[in-house]
């Protein structure tokens, strides 16, 4: 074992949004278990700490209808990864459960289970999506105003981890001599006054095998990142180069100590795509090729749309930017995606500039320019030497790799450049222990304190 | 209607009876594990049982040390065991009072995709103030407002697994469409307890609609079974009783517009079967001295031959379609139905053989439906 810095690798399940290539002959099933089935076995083949679930709750919508450009649809998270347990033995399951539309005790409960039933795997991502048009598909409504969407997540939080780790460690015996399954009386009761909840009862479950599950966050503002700083195990993040992720990484590692947390307390984990050839070349003409499949005339229409705020049906995708600006009042054209707020004027103004300077760039092929971009692209070799960079140059601690293709999209990276991370001395090259804090060197948490890492 | 004599089972923990865990063939330390549940599941199947009922509730866990306070998800324990133990169907409970339907359809939708169609669910009402507490939203409510909300749940969840077509996926590279929108629909609901929009995010799954188990004991739970399920468990002292409650079941299924020969009713049956009364009995009376259990429905604490008699006597004589199997014990309880019930019901011609790759609804003769939203976009 060499004292250099491991990288963490985590596998996304391919989604519902333009990176997933269904258009592809060796596209499978977005839905089908088998399809599930492969790519975690992959991963697990590969020594990844994790699999990655996204989640939306409200299918997204475009110009008021239902968007049908991209993957739509996917299984009840928690459902297909308790399935998911069941076909591996150490990869951990991480899923993307929203804050706003559940309740706290049902969510221990249910990811308790998980992670009990996967012998200590499972990890959720909180995610804090407020929006009344999700809210309509439930009880409780689209009632947060944007503001209080981290007071909620940090109060379910602060919730959850009461619920499990109410049991002493050892509270169950289960003495038939004596008649005694827990001791001292049983659960204790859990009470909780919040600003957004408030309940009080016993928990029907024990820590589990892992302490309770890896929290995983994802949110990218300011009380976001706070959020990540102060409760998160490992952050997802969406800041891809290397000089973004050293700026993200440097800012949310600084905020650690607040919370008495070490860096080594988080894993920092970008979104992450790639592209691999026997030759840099090749490698590169896959790429194009897998950039203008991500975008289709029809997607790059969709997303000149979400820019300009208007209809923009009528031009041609293969023809030069619109001379009309877009409309300021019209952003809400794209419902149900995660949006960043930007001024779109000065967009348009950029994109022009950009496909003016680029020879004249067609409206598809400028979307392509700014959206499609792949992390890394280049033989194995190559591709395993720019991931170490990232890693050693502290851009990340690894990364969530995101393949454009269902159920293989992860072979060929397992097959070939895992290899060569373990050649590099930076990869693991077996699993050392059973549950997710251990893959990623967390400590078992205790009641009232963060997370942190394990020692020695 | 379907075949013959329907069995289910139901399991849970350590068996029915409170005291069972203290059993020498127990397994307590293992409750919360999948292995655990997994043997059941094999059990189960082994069984030839039409599926196996997996009980839930909020009910938060008591103080009494001698009890045990475990309590998994019931769609997590089905879901975990869904891919390795085939042949068997799968029906968690799912509570309704304090839960989101959107999120409920989808997870049995989903529990229906990863056991390649063996999906069902029993919905279950939270009643008391301690459950409620734990939500702190509402408080308990009433049976007849429990059970109107419930009816407005599993319409919701139904019409969710509609909201999809069958072939709405398309992958249209010609137009770059990947789903055909007017083959998802808005369902649109509003009741006097919440609204959904809709569609679902998950595709219709292979069966389309995961069988509906309801309880058909209160008069305030009848219209909701005769309006939705597909199968209703009853409880009932004996067996004048049990033909009394599927009377009252199939006159409200008839009252829902429905067939009642297309609704299964199951009565419920404590088993602890030994080799003979006597040593059943002896087995019982040491676990009631640990702590004493009241039967909760007609209770066959006997041998295994006295249980096949009794279900093939409230078969015949039409106080039910089959029976729920709820033993005492576990996992002993449920060895014995496999080993030594199941052959005894094969024997007699009470249970034909099933074919490998059936589905729940099929093995209650059920068509998988139409789509109630087919051509409402046309
Ligand atoms: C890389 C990344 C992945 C995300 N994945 C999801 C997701 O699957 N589902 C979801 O509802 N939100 C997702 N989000 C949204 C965030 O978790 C967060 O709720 C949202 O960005 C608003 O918070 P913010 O303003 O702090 O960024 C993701 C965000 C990032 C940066």
């Amino acid at each position: 074992m060499t004292g250099k810095k491991q990288i963490h690798l985590a596998a996304h399940f391919p989604g519902v949004n333009n990176t997933t290539v269904w258009s592809d002959p060796e596209s499978g099933s977005q839905t089908d278990f088998a399809s599930f089935v492969h790519f975690a076995q992959t991963a697990e083949r590969g020594l990844f700490d994790f699999l990655f679930l996204a989640e939306g709750l409200r299918l997204r919508e475009h110009r008021g209808r239902i968007h049908d450009l991209d993957v739509v649809g996917r299984p009840d998270t928690l459902t297909v990864l308790n399935a998911i347990a069941a076909v591996t033995t150490h990869l951990g399951l991480g899923g993307t459960l929203n804050t706003t539309f559940n309740e706290p005790y049902e969510l221990a409960k249910q990811l308790a289970s998980l992670d009990h039933l996967s012998g200590g795997r499972a990890a959720w991502n909180l995610v804090t999506s407020s929006d009344a048009f999700t809210g309509e598909n439930f009880r409780r409504g689209g009632f947060l105003r944007p503001e209080q969407r981290y007071e909620r997540a940090q109060e379910i939080l602060d919730a959850t981890r009461e619920l499990w780790l109410s049991w002493a460690e050892d509270a169950v015996v289960a003495d038939r001599e004596r008649g005694v399954f827990v001791r001292d009386g049983g659960a204790p009761v859990v009470e909780h006054r919040g600003e957004q909840f408030s309940f009080a009862g016993r928990f029907s479950l024990p820590p589990t095998p892992q302490g309770h599950p890896v929290l995983i966050q994802s949110g990218d503002s300011d009380a976001g990142r706070e959020f990540g700083a102060r409760t998160a195990d490992a952050i997802f993040s969406r800041h891809g180069t290397l000089e973004a992720g050293q700026a993200f990484y440097r800012d949310l590692k600084g905020r650690l100590p607040r919370y008495g947390r070490a860096e080594r307390d988080v894993t920092i984990l970008p979104a992450t795509t790639f592209v691999i050839g026997d030759t840099a070349e090749e490698a590169e003409g896959l790429a194009a090729q897998v950039r203008r499949a991500q975008v289709s005339p029809q997607t790059a229409i969709a997303f000149l749309e979400q820019v300009w705020g208007r209809d923009l049906s009528d031009y041609d995708p293969d023809g030069p930017l619109p001379d009309v600006d877009p409309d300021p009042e019209g952003v809400s054209i794209t419902r149900g995606r995660v949006r960043h707020e930007k001024d779109t004027l000065a967009v348009a103004r950029q994109w022009r500039e950009l496909a003016e300077a680029k020879g004249g760039l067609s409206i598809r092929e400028l979307i392509i320019e700014t959206t499609a971009r792949q992390s890394f692209v280049g033989t194995p070799r190559q591709v395993a030497e720019q991931m170490d960079t990232y890693v050693q140059e502290n851009a990340s601690d690894g990364f969530i790799l995101v393949p454009h293709l269902v159920p293989g999209g992860l072979d060929e990276f397992v097959e070939r450049v895992v290899p060569e991370l373990q050649d590099r001395g930076s990869y693991r090259t077996e699993y050392t222990g059973s549950t997710l804090r251990h893959h990623l060197g967390l400590a078992r948490p205790t009641a009232g304190a963060p997370s942190a890492r394990a020692a020695g | 209607m379907g075949r013959g004599t329907y069995l289910a089972v139901e399991v849970s923990g350590a068996g029915r009876h409170p005291a069972a865990w203290r059993r020498p063939d127990a397994h307590p330390e293992a409750l919360l594990t999948a292995p655990y549940h997994v043997g059941l599941a094999e059990l189960a199947a082994r069984s030839g049982a039409d599926f196996v009922a997996v009980p839930d509730s909020f009910a938060p866990p008591g103080d009494d040390p001698d009890l045990v306070p475990l309590r998994l998800d019931a769609v997590a324990i089905a879901a975990r065991v869904a891919p390795v133990v085939t042949g068997v169907g799968l029906v968690p409970s799912v509570t309704v009072t304090h839960t989101e339907p959107f999120h409920t359809s989808k997870a049995i939708a989903t529990l229906d995709i990863v056991s390649a169609g063996r999906a069902g669910w029993e919905p279950v009402v939270s009643r008391t103030p301690a459950e409620a507490e734990l939500f702190g939203r509402k408080p308990a409510a009433p049976p007849e407002e429990l059970w109107r909300e419930a009816a407005d749940a599993v319409e919701v969840v139904v019409r969710l697994w509609d909201s999809w077509e069958d072939d709405a996926v398309i992958r249209d590279v010609a137009t770059g469409r990947y789903v055909d929108r007017d083959k998802l629909h808005y369902i649109d609901f509003t009741g006097d307890f919440f609204s959904v929009k809709g569609p679902s995010i998950t595709p219709r799954s292979p069966q389309a609609h995961p069988l509906v188990v309801l309880r058909g004991d209160e008069p305030e739970a009848l219209p909701v079974a005769g309006r939705w399920a597909d199968v209703v468990r009853v409880a009932a002292a004996d067996l004048a009783a049990a033909h009394s409650a599927r009377q009252r079941v199939r006159a409200a299924v008839a009252a829902a517009g429905r067939d009642p020969d297309d609704v299964a009713v199951l009565l419920d049956v404590e088993v602890l079967l030994g080799a003979d009364a006597g040593s059943a009995r002896r087995e019982l009376d040491a676990l009631d001295a640990h702590h004493e259990l009241a039967a909760s429905s007609l209770r066959v604490v006997h041998t295994a031959d006295a249980l096949v008699d009794m279900i093939a006597e409230a078969v015949a004589s039409g106080a039910a379609d089959g029976v729920t199997v709820v033993p005492l014990v576990l996992p002993g309880g449920l060895r014995m139905i496999a080993d030594d019930v199941t052959p005894r019901l094969v024997d007699r011609g009470l249970r034909p053989p099933v074919a490998p790759g059936t589905t729940l609804r099929d093995r209650f003769g059920l068509p998988r439906p139409a789509n109630h939203f087919t051509g409402a976009n046309a």
